[in-house]
């Protein structure tokens, strides 16, 4: 499941970060491994980014990106 | 002694940095505000060092410009400390990096600032078990309040005057770690200033392009590492800059474990504001409200002191024939120099200074990057992401900036767009001329609606030429950080600092401006250059008079204003320049050519072809815009909509 496709205030967590070098290694640096717990806290409207909450950091994604990042619902 | 300081982007290092060398580093709660070193040397503790504030930094992985510089710095300048903020309330993603610099082997001192921040999110943290582990000295600290500073710089001196070398925390993965000292083995002979397993890992991550930068006879070496980095990933199944991540995020999970635990959050206003302020619809409502009435503020204030300012200035100019003699060159010179001071006090001033403290306050506040949050979509519709935004918002403060902010964008593409569209928001410069000509004449109502038409124009311009360089842009990633309620001190320090840039560099060249437009009049020759400005004047309608302070608006945009009512001849423009014209002379100022800052800056950050192409572009866009402006006055007026 996509990261885009998940509800809000649902806690998911990260498999894999697609993505060319840049976002990727953006992503790790702000702290999304695989393993990591996130939730999706607000979405803008007009097809506009999503925030998300990880590890206590506030991180605002926009929907391209969330598009490559899968995840999994939490146990 | 040379102290680095390094953390990871809105940890608090500028805060620091001021505390202790003055307000020196312009300061945001907006990751990404430094994007250049400052150094500075400073007295602490009776020893004076040079501290060196980096642009933030995720990591050491370069990922943009910014980035690339602060590796550049810490492996070619000889840095003898490296003093490592970290934000307590984000201790996991801190020390990812502070794991990192450990591996760099040099003296090393942590910081861990926003103790407050994190104690009221419920987190306590164990520093004296967290310096045990790390076999590194780790410090709280509150830089905004300035708590914990001199115990900080204490440990610091005693870190640089023994030298002591720190060890790196071996990675969990034995394959890995293997490979690591087996590379730093070849790396003995090389003749760098760096710990061999730092820069063994830092070849692994990074490719050997940190070789490219010193010599190019390491070819059997590049070729060794470009093995060694295949042979991590057939193994691992990812390039070793994701596993040495891994490794880290891993190592700094399992600190974060043995040293801080998290209690109750304290539900305060700002866990909840972002309900409300990042809400699909009630954010933008807000978002509106809150440009509206900053711009009402700005408004309100500058025209109650433009006008009695204005008036005491120009009886006072009136008068001085009475006493040195009507028409005497003395008289044109204390009349220029009169008008260059009435210009700074009276209208440019009187606009700035509310500006700026606003900014200043939605800067701290951490409103800005909910900006780029609601925002990213128009932005996308421009062609560029939401993280554009910054260099827009710093635009209306400065273009400079603005344009030095493009840095932070990763695509060569993005940067040109952004500072192309950059260049046009009109910066507090050109606040002079909207508000103290079309604010103060025809009201706040049209004033703001020329700032509408700017943003439309900008967005227009930006749909137009991300046609022409078809690519998606890749999207947006930004940390959006907590709330942060700014002291007056550091608004009133900032204010200041932006300023002082007013008062010490435009004010000097608008008082020799005017004095140059008095001398001009008085020996005739502003004819001739209003002559060279005539076909653009022609062409919008405008008195040709207005040339001299066009031209002169390339130096300092503020000019084109103060300089009109001379050019004029007039103390109330309204005389001389109908509505039509006044606003048809805004939007020209607005767009026209970038100010001699402003271009050198396109040249340093793109480079003269684009400069020349940026600056050409923007006189035809503020052509056009002055024509559809003109155009769109002279049918809304019978409407009786405009005034």
């Amino acid at each position: 499941m996509k990261l885009l496709n998940v509800d809000d205030n649902i806690q998911v967590e990260i498999i894999s970060c697609k993505g060319g070098r840049g976002i990727s290694s953006k992503l790790r640096q702000l702290g999304f491994m695989p393993g990591d717990r996130i939730t999706v806290i607000q979405r803008a409207p007009f097809n506009g980014p999503l925030l998300v909450e990880a590890n206590g950091r506030t991180v605002a994604l926009g929907r391209g990106v969330a598009g490559k990042i899968e995840v999994k619902a939490c146990v | 002694m040379r102290v680095a300081l390094i953390g990871q982007p809105n940890c608090g290092k500028s805060t620091l940095f001021n505390q202790v060398a003055g307000y020196k580093a312009d300061t945001g709660n907006f990751p990404g505000t430094t994007v250049t070193f400052t150094e500075s040397s400073v007295k602490v503790i009776g020893e004076t060092i040079d501290l060196v504030d980096l642009p933030g930094t995720y990591s050491l992985t370069a990922s943009n410009l910014a980035e690339k510089e602060v590796i550049r710095y810490l492996s070619s300048n000889h840095v003898d400390v490296i003093l490592n903020l970290v934000d307590a309330s984000h201790l996991v993603q801190g020390l990812d990096l502070t794991l990192e610099l450990l591996e760099l082997g040099k003296p090393l001192v942590v910081g861990m600032n926003m103790m407050d921040e994190a104690a009221r999110m419920g987190i306590t943290i164990d520093g004296p078990h967290l310096q045990q582990i790390l076999g590194v000295p780790v410090l709280p600290l509150i830089a905004s309040k300035g708590r914990g500073i001199k115990q900080l710089f204490t440990t610091v001196l005693d870190a640089g005057s023994n030298g002591k070398v720190v060890n790196r925390i071996p990675y969990k993965n034995q394959q890995v770690e293997g490979i690591i000292l087996e590379l730093s083995k070849n790396l003995q002979d090389l003749n760098l200033d760096w710990n061999r397993e730092a820069l063994a890992i830092r070849l692994l991550e990074d490719g050997s392009e940190l070789l490219n930068d010193s010599e190019s006879e390491h070819q059997e070496l590049k070729e060794e590492v470009e093995i060694y980095i295949r042979q991590v990933t057939e193994q691992q199944g990812k390039t070793p800059g994701w596993v040495f991540s891994e490794e880290r995020h891993f190592l700094a999970q399992e600190l974060t474990k043995q040293v801080m635990t998290r209690g109750e959050e304290r539900v305060t206003w700002q866990t909840r504001a972002d309900d409300i302020l990042l809400h699909p619809f009630w954010g933008y409502v807000i978002l509106l409200g809150i440009l509206w009435a900053f711009f009402q503020a700005v408004y309100l204030t500058g025209s109650a002191i433009e006008g009695p300012l204005i008036s005491l200035f120009d009886g006072l100019i009136a008068n001085l024939g009475k006493y040195t003699g009507v028409g005497s060159f003395l008289t044109d010179i204390l009349t220029g120099i009169l008008q260059g001071i009435a210009g700074g006090v009276a209208i440019v001033l009187p606009y700035l200074m509310p500006f700026l403290l606003g900014m200043g306050f939605l800067e701290d506040v951490g409103y800005l990057p909910r900006l780029a949050f609601l925002m990213d979509s128009l932005m996308q519709k421009m062609g560029l992401h939401g993280k554009a935004i910054v260099p827009f918002i710093l635009g209306y403060g400065c273009n400079v900036p603005a344009v030095m902010a493009t840095r932070t964008l990763e695509d060569r593409r993005d940067r040109f767009l952004a500072a192309t569209l950059s260049v046009m928001v009109p910066c507090a410069a050109r606040i002079a001329v909207i508000f103290g000509l079309v604010a103060f004449y025809l009201g706040s109502k049209i004033a703001l609606l020329i700032y509408i038409f700017n943003i439309i124009v900008i967005a227009l311009t930006g749909r137009i030429l991300s046609w022409r360089i078809l690519k998606k842009s890749p999207g947006l990633i930004l940390e959006v950080p907590p709330y942060r309620m700014p002291t007056l001190r550091t608004m009133l320090n900032k204010t200041w600092f932006r300023a002082k840039e007013f008062v010490i560099e435009a004010w000097p060249i608008l008082i020799a401006g005017s004095i140059f437009l008095e001398l001009a009049n008085r020996y005739n020759f502003a004819g001739f250059l209003n002559l060279l400005a005539r076909p653009f004047t022609w062409v919008l309608g405008l008195p040709s008079a207005v040339g001299v302070p066009l031209i002169f608006g390339v130096l300092r945009k503020e000019l084109s204003m103060i300089m009109l009512r001379q050019a004029l001849n007039v103390t109330d423009i309204s005389q001389a320049l109908t509505p039509e014209q006044m606003i048809t002379f805004t939007i020209f100022v607005v767009f026209y050519i970038p100010c001699l800052a402003t271009l050198a800056a396109l040249r340093k950050e793109l480079n003269t072809r684009d400069m020349l192409i940026i600056a050409a572009l923007t006189v035809v866009v503020a052509m056009a815009t002055a024509l559809v402006g003109r155009g769109l006055v002279i049918l809304l007026t019978p409407l009786g909509i405009l005034f």
